[in-house]
């Protein structure tokens, strides 16, 4: 694990001369390891070019004597400087040229002293507090008049992602989608990543939690009953989804179809349609999902899986549902400050047949949590990674087949 | 017409050891060295045509007469030298003076920026190259390109009894390059091969690179060079070039030669 790191700058004729080159080998050579941070090459041979590297050791003696190494060759460590901050001028509102985050891992540096930020996420703002010396991250909507808020890129490092350890399909760190993938591997790896997440947890040497963010097709699809087997086996621990997936689970529970369509038999049913209302006015009736479980009303499925191990679950709503249930969040900020609220000791996630969900739980995601991207539909795992989840895995599948395949690996007999 | 900036060695001694060539013990004898240092002034002047300009010698200074370090020189532009060493920090005044009294254009250099002049520059026309490590630094290169518009290619000198790049490097007015490899790491010589073509490169044997066989002067087809290095001398020869062999082996005492005695101001 990488501790101490440096930026330095060449400059000169770098390129031809092999100078660039022979810093990089030092570098490596002598254990450290480097990313070129920028490299502008001269265009013709009296330009010169110029490099920014920046270098990392395991330990500061080495980086050390890494940077005495390479200075001969005309390594220049650059100048560092604090990060400024600036009041917010209103509650909500960040400074005009607020520093926007990354969901890398990231530092600042108050004081002459760099400070890992708190809460790594994508598209937020950092606030500082001098005092305590310490930085996290805040979303725009809850920063507050004064909060100091770094701006700038000055004092401000991001730390790219390390290569895993595992030689897996997570290892790659590349958000490559195609429906022509075999998808055995891929579904074998994150199997192998949720025994070995239960097993530390049943074992007490880890606390990381697997996050499934589903939408309501994993109902229609036919992966309730996985899904429900993964939740009961330990293998899942916390569950973001909408009003759909959990109306239409308990729909299949209280009446055997999904959206009105008999899971079973698979054809619609009479007045099949209005099985979903029911289930909702039902559960309102009751005042609650729990109550709803605890009563015996709803017996299996996913929720009461839920209920009765503990997981953690959080209902976004969106303005085309029916109801809702109680529990779906309405209210998109608060419900976005809920999922945000679990991510911390997320050790592995799964986006499961829901766009909505799946962009919204990658954004909230840091870069270093692995991330299983699965939809029908390869605009879904596209869209993730345009928006920036650059670390989720592709797979485009059915879901029912995706959980099903998963809980057979898992040891779920079919 | 060639002009060489030189400095008589009325004060040349050894008084101190700032390169592995230099042991105070190893007394200059100075009758003799004013000989081969007049031997090689008439021949430069007489035989190969050049204009030689003298700078007074000062008392103090014994190393004032390798004027190859005064700096470096394009037209009528100067860069004064920085010395690594104190001892001969206490030239750079004088070189400057001489530059300015001369009319040059001087640039000087900020004073951690350590560079030894035409010792660690050389080259031909469209690419130079500059020596680092053991006596310039090599930030000073992209200054100078900046200067003087050149491209600049550093060579890091692995071996320290060629402490300079005119130690061991040699460009000659055909584009041949006389060199010795060895004193280079291998990513310089692996450049040097790429920027010089095959059939140019003289490669020069270990016992005459001790001889300073690379610290010669060239001027138009005359080569001026150290005596005791036959093998130089006939691949010079075989490429058209008049050979000058002269004896200064006292100036080896203090790790100099011909190329170190002269600079070129034109």
């Amino acid at each position: 694990m990488t501790t101490a790191q440096e930026t330095i700058v060449l400059r000169g004729h770098i390129i031809d001369s092999l100078i660039l080159a022979k810093a990089l080998d030092l570098i490596l050579m002598m254990g450290g390891s480097f990313d070129l941070d920028q490299v502008e090459i001269g265009r013709t041979r009296e330009d010169q070019s110029y490099a920014r590297i920046i270098v990392r050791a395991p330990t500061l003696a080495t980086l050390n004597h890494i940077l005495r190494a390479i200075q001969p060759h005309g390594a220049v460590v650059e100048r560092e400087y604090d990060c400024v901050v600036q009041p917010a001028p209103a509650d909500g509102v960040f400074p005009d040229e607020f520093y926007s985050t990354t969901h890398l891992l990231t530092e600042v540096r108050l004081n002459a002293t760099w400070v890992d930020v708190q809460r790594v996420e994508m598209d937020l703002g950092i606030t500082v507090d001098l005092q305590r010396m310490t930085a996290r991250t805040v979303p725009m909507a809850d920063v507050r008049k004064g909060d100091l808020i770094v701006t700038g890129q000055a004092g401000v490092r991001v730390i790219p992602l390390q290569r895993p350890r595992e030689r897996d399909v997570f290892a790659f760190m590349e958000s490559t989608v195609s429906a022509e993938r075999p998808h055995s591997h891929v579904i074998a790896d994150v199997a192998r990543r949720m025994r070995l997440l239960r097993d530390e947890r049943r074992g007490g040497s880890g606390q990381a939690k697997v996050l499934l963010a589903g939408g309501p097709a994993i109902i229609h699809a036919g992966g309730r009953d996985a899904l429900t087997w993964l939740i009961e086996e330990g293998f899942i621990h916390v569950l973001f989804c909408g009003n759909a997936l959990a109306a239409h689970d308990m729909e299949a529970d209280l009446y055997g179809t999904s959206l009105g369509y008999a899971l079973t038999i698979g054809h619609a049913v009479p007045h099949g349609h209005a099985h979903h209302l029911r289930t909702i006015n039902r559960i309102r009736a009751i005042g609650s999902i729990r109550a709803a479980v605890e009563s015996g009303v709803i017996k299996r499925g996913i929720m009461a899986a839920c209920i009765r191990d503990g997981i953690q679950v959080v209902m976004a709503g969106t303005i085309r549902d029916d109801g809702p249930l109680p529990g779906v969040i309405t209210d998109s900020m608060q419900a976005q400050a809920a999922m945000r609220e679990a991510i911390p000791g997320v050790g592995l996630a799964l986006l499961v047949a829901s766009t909505l969900h799946a962009v919204a739980t990658g954004n909230l995601l840091p870069a270093a949590v692995p991330t299983v991207c699965v939809d029908i539909n390869a605009s879904v795992p596209t869209k993730l990674a345009d928006r920036g989840s650059f670390q989720a895995v592709g797979l485009v599948m059915d879901a029912a087949s995706f959980l099903n395949e998963l809980a057979r690996q898992l040891g779920r007999s079919m | 017409m060639s002009r060489l900036l030189i400095c008589p060695p009325d004060y040349f001694d050894i008084e101190y050891e700032i390169n592995p060539w230099m042991r105070r013990s190893n007394t200059v004898d100075h009758v003799s060295a004013v000989r081969q240092w007049h031997g090689l002034m008439h021949v430069l002047e007489r035989e190969v045509g050049a204009v030689l300009e003298r700078m007074r010698p000062v008392p103090g200074l014994p190393d004032l007469v390798f004027t190859a370090n005064a700096g470096v020189v394009v037209g009528r532009r100067a860069v004064v030298s920085r010395f690594r060493y104190p001892e001969r920090q206490r030239e750079e005044a004088y070189f400057e003076d001489w530059f300015r009294s001369a009319g040059y254009d001087v640039v000087t250099l900020e004073p951690e920026f350590f560079f030894e002049g035409a010792g660690d520059l050389l080259g031909f026309s469209d690419c130079w190259f500059g020596g680092y490590r053991q006596r310039s630094d090599i930030r000073v290169f992209p200054l100078l390109s900046d200067v003087f518009t050149r491209e600049i290619i550093p060579l890091e000198l692995v071996d320290g009894r060629f402490y300079h790049l005119d130690t061991c490097f040699c460009s000659l007015s055909g584009g041949e390059l006389l060199y010795f490899p060895a004193a280079f790491d291998t990513d310089g010589q692996e450049v040097i091969t790429e920027r010089v073509p095959e059939g140019s490169r003289l490669v020069v044997p270990e016992s005459e690179a001790l001889r300073f066989a690379c610290n010669a002067v060239c001027v138009g087809k005359h080569v001026v060079l150290p005596a005791g290095c036959p093998e130089t001398e006939r691949q010079l020869q075989s490429r058209g070039y008049r050979t000058h062999p002269l004896p200064l082996d006292e100036f080896m005492k203090s790790g100099g030669s011909a190329k170190c005695l002269t600079l070129a101001l034109d």
